[in-house]
């Protein structure tokens, strides 16, 4: 590790994956992940990587042929965007049912309709239940970070699951940062080779993906429930190996500013960073209010979440996703319900913002925090806001 | 215990008697299916990876925790064997050029039925022929959508009545003709197309062989009887295989880079009478139906004809 290097940040992601030394790449082109793969592709094809990139027709045969690939041993890696994971969203769960440890990013976009190629995360919540470790990386130096652990965690024989790792389209995907990169040498000591538990290959013979009956399938189930589960013990143990080797800290729930916080608003993704230009600004006013950024989406941080709002009395859960005509959005739902044994909590609203790439400045993270701060006096005003509809 | 006197001294000498597809599968007495696949196991050998879409030969044959599999087997969905198949054939590709499998060619096999190849897995196989991967795929054709109980696919004849396509007062079945899969696949420029049928097996046998040794894609479709949904007895499954063949409603060639051949070249055909009047599927056909198909089936045999006749190997055009 020496300097910093300024570069586009899907080229970063892609260029990390290439240090993770994946056998096989599948991917289809859709904005705004397709910088990933076509660099990638590059990658390959300067020699720099020995690997098999698939053009594929689809997303669908995009995430298929990683698993076959998986299921044959080999390092998979997949990157695609809204509607292009809902094409693949037939497969997605069989990849965590079959415990192939597919490394997927995506760059989040709308989902279509109307089409829009922007930001928000629509995409990633529509696949929500499906058995992935599912994380959220807020700056490029996240995801260069996070991908090298996501082959880590997805291929640790306690875990053998599929990691979706998720950037905010444009705003990460298109943005040009200062990086830190690990060596080759540093990646290679970090992560070991993929060591399958089972292969196709006449030299092991296996039958994988076949047919369960209703006598067998909660239980199926549960096994799958509880490794995700447990994936969070080697999930935090990665990050703690991260942090001894390379210095920089991840945890499944950061806080920004929240010594004392009796306002705290909850983020997820790049926009967290824009919400502490506006904590630091409440703060200069004398507010005393928090950040909270969500980094590990699936298996949910319980525990973390409720020890993050001991002491305080209001807040906002800002999410990029609705869930029409439901509880709110959908990390709202989750952190609500995630404190609703709490005998002392927060009185918790739900922000939805930033929808379609919607841009969300950092007044509207002031306006948010000044609405949690008055419903902290007198109660939630509406099951869920749309935050900033124009003539509402 | 040998059915058949002599059977040990004579055909172990034509057909390998290892079982890589074993009994106690769940399939349905006189399956042309499980058959086939059972023939293309013994054609195949031990190193070759099976890639199943769902339908049938998945459902009857995997159920957790039995299998009926001696080879190494992946399923994962329906439309995907095709890109399955790639992304093992790619895997297995890398991992042996990086020397983390054992330095040996192992075939990569797709199979699935006529949903999961005619119509929802087309996109996924166009691409994989097209892309050029080492692999074979098998289209084990039944005609219908018989695992979820005999829906039309493209892939089901003209006039044949079935769940989604019924014979009626206002029907006579299937309104369309059965798309030309083998046509579709050759206009990738395959080096290999092929279609086949269990009722013979050495015929078919000696393509999946053949099939196996093309480096790149390769393709045969393989005629499978199904008593349950043509509505035939299941002693009959071998009959009515050759009675498909006989008539030319379905006649066995090859397409091999660009140049037919015709494999079973009756003199004379048979009419196609004699092949719908055995099978329940087409019991409501009238005369002047059967007319119709008759004309179609007899264009259609002529056409092939004309390309055995006509067309050359690309070896022999450039």
């Amino acid at each position: 590790m020496s300097e910093r290097v300024g570069m586009e940040i899907a080229l970063a992601a892609a260029e990390t994956v290439a240090l993770c030394r994946p056998d096989v790449i599948a991917a289809y082109p859709i904005t705004p992940n397709t910088h990933i793969p076509e660099h990638l592709s590059d990658i390959v094809a300067e020699g720099r990587l020995d690997a098999d990139f698939i053009c594929v027709e689809s997303e669908h045969s995009a995430l298929s042929a990683c698993c076959g690939a998986s299921g044959a041993g080999a390092r998979a890696f997949t990157a695609t965007s809204s509607q292009g994971l809902l094409y693949m969203a037939e497969v997605v769960p069989i990849v965590s049912a079959m415990r192939l440890p597919v490394v997927m990013i995506i760059g989040n976009r709308a989902l279509s309709g109307p089409i829009n190629i922007w930001n928000d995360h629509s995409d990633i919540m529509s696949q929500r239940d499906v058995g992935w470790i599912s994380m959220f990386a807020a700056n490029g130096q996240e995801v260069v970070d996070m991908t090298v652990q996501s082959f880590k965690i997805a291929e640790h024989r306690d875990v053998m699951l599929p990691v979706n790792l998720n950037l905010d389209g444009f705003q990460l995907t298109h943005v040009v940062e200062p990086m830190l990169f690990p060596s080759q040498e540093e990646v290679d000591a970090f992560l070991p080779e993929y060591e399958p538990y089972a292969a196709v290959h006449p030299d092991n013979i296996v039958s994988m993906g076949t047919l369960a009956l209703p006598e067998i399938f909660n239980e199926v189930m549960k096994a799958k429930d509880e490794v995700l589960k447990d994936s969070k013990k080697v999930i935090l143990e990665v990050w703690k190996e991260w942090e001894e080797k390379f210095g920089r800290t991840y945890k499944p729930v950061e806080s920004y500013r929240t010594e004392g916080a009796e306002i705290l608003l909850l983020a997820i993704g790049s926009m967290a960073e824009t919400a502490e230009v506006a904590i630091d600004e409440l703060r200069d006013r004398g507010m005393p209010v928090g950040l909270l950024k969500l980094r590990l989406w699936r298996p949910f941080p319980f525990e973390e979440i409720r020890n993050a709002v001991k002491g305080v009395k209001a807040m906002a859960v800002l999410d990029r996703a609705v869930s029409f005509g439901g509880p709110g959005g959908p990390v709202f739902s989750e952190v609500r319900s995630a404190l609703y044994d709490e005998k002392v909590r927060p009185t918790i609203i739900s922000e939805i913002i930033g929808l379609g790439g919607r841009d969300v400045p950092v007044g509207d993270f002031i306006k948010i925090a000044e609405k949690a701060a008055r419903v902290a006096k007198t109660g939630p005003e509406e099951e869920y806001e749309i935050f900033g509809v124009r003539g509402s | 215990m040998n059915i058949v006197e002599n059977f040990d001294l004579y055909a172990p000498r034509l057909v390998d008697k290892e079982e890589h597809f074993s009994a106690g599968h769940r399939a349905c007495q006189g399956c042309g299916e499980a058959l086939a696949i059972r023939l293309m196991c013994k054609a195949l050998g031990k190193d070759t990876v099976i890639v199943n879409a769902t339908g049938c030969m998945e459902v009857v044959s995997t159920m957790y925790p039995t299998t009926a599999w001696n080879l190494p087997w992946i399923h994962v969905a329906f439309p995907n064997s095709a890109s399955v198949g790639a992304g093992v054939e790619a895997g297995l590709k890398v991992l042996r050029r990086k020397g983390k499998i054992a330095d040996r060619d192992v075939k990569t096999v797709a199979i699935g039925g006529d949903g999961g190849t005619f119509d929802i897995g087309l996109q996924a196989l166009s691409g994989a022929m097209e892309r050029r991967h080492d692999l074979l795929y098998v289209c084990f054709d039944n005609e219908a959508y018989m695992n979820t109980g005999i829906q039309r696919s493209g892939a089901t004849p003209f006039g044949a009545s079935t769940t989604t396509a019924p014979a009626g007062a206002d029907s006579t079945g299937k309104s369309e003709w059965k798309k030309n899969l083998a046509e579709i696949i050759a206009a990738h420029n395959v080096p290999y197309v092929a279609t086949a049928c269990h009722s013979y097996p050495f015929d078919f046998m000696n393509k999946v062989k053949k099939a196996r040794k093309i480096k790149g894609p390769s393709f045969i479709h393989c005629m499978s009887v199904c008593p349950t949904g043509w509505r035939t007895a299941s002693e009959d499954t071998i009959k009515m295989g050759r009675l498909a063949v006989e008539t030319g409603v379905f006649p066995l060639y090859e397409i091999e880079n660009g140049k037919y051949t015709m494999n079973i070249k009756p003199d004379r055909l048979r009419p196609m009478e004699d092949y719908l009047k055995l099978q329940g599927r087409f019991r409501h056909l009238t005369p002047a139906d059967i007319e119709v198909i008759q004309t179609r089936v007899n264009l259609e045999y002529n056409k092939l004809l004309n390309k055995v006749e006509n067309l050359q190997s690309w070896e022999d055009l450039s």
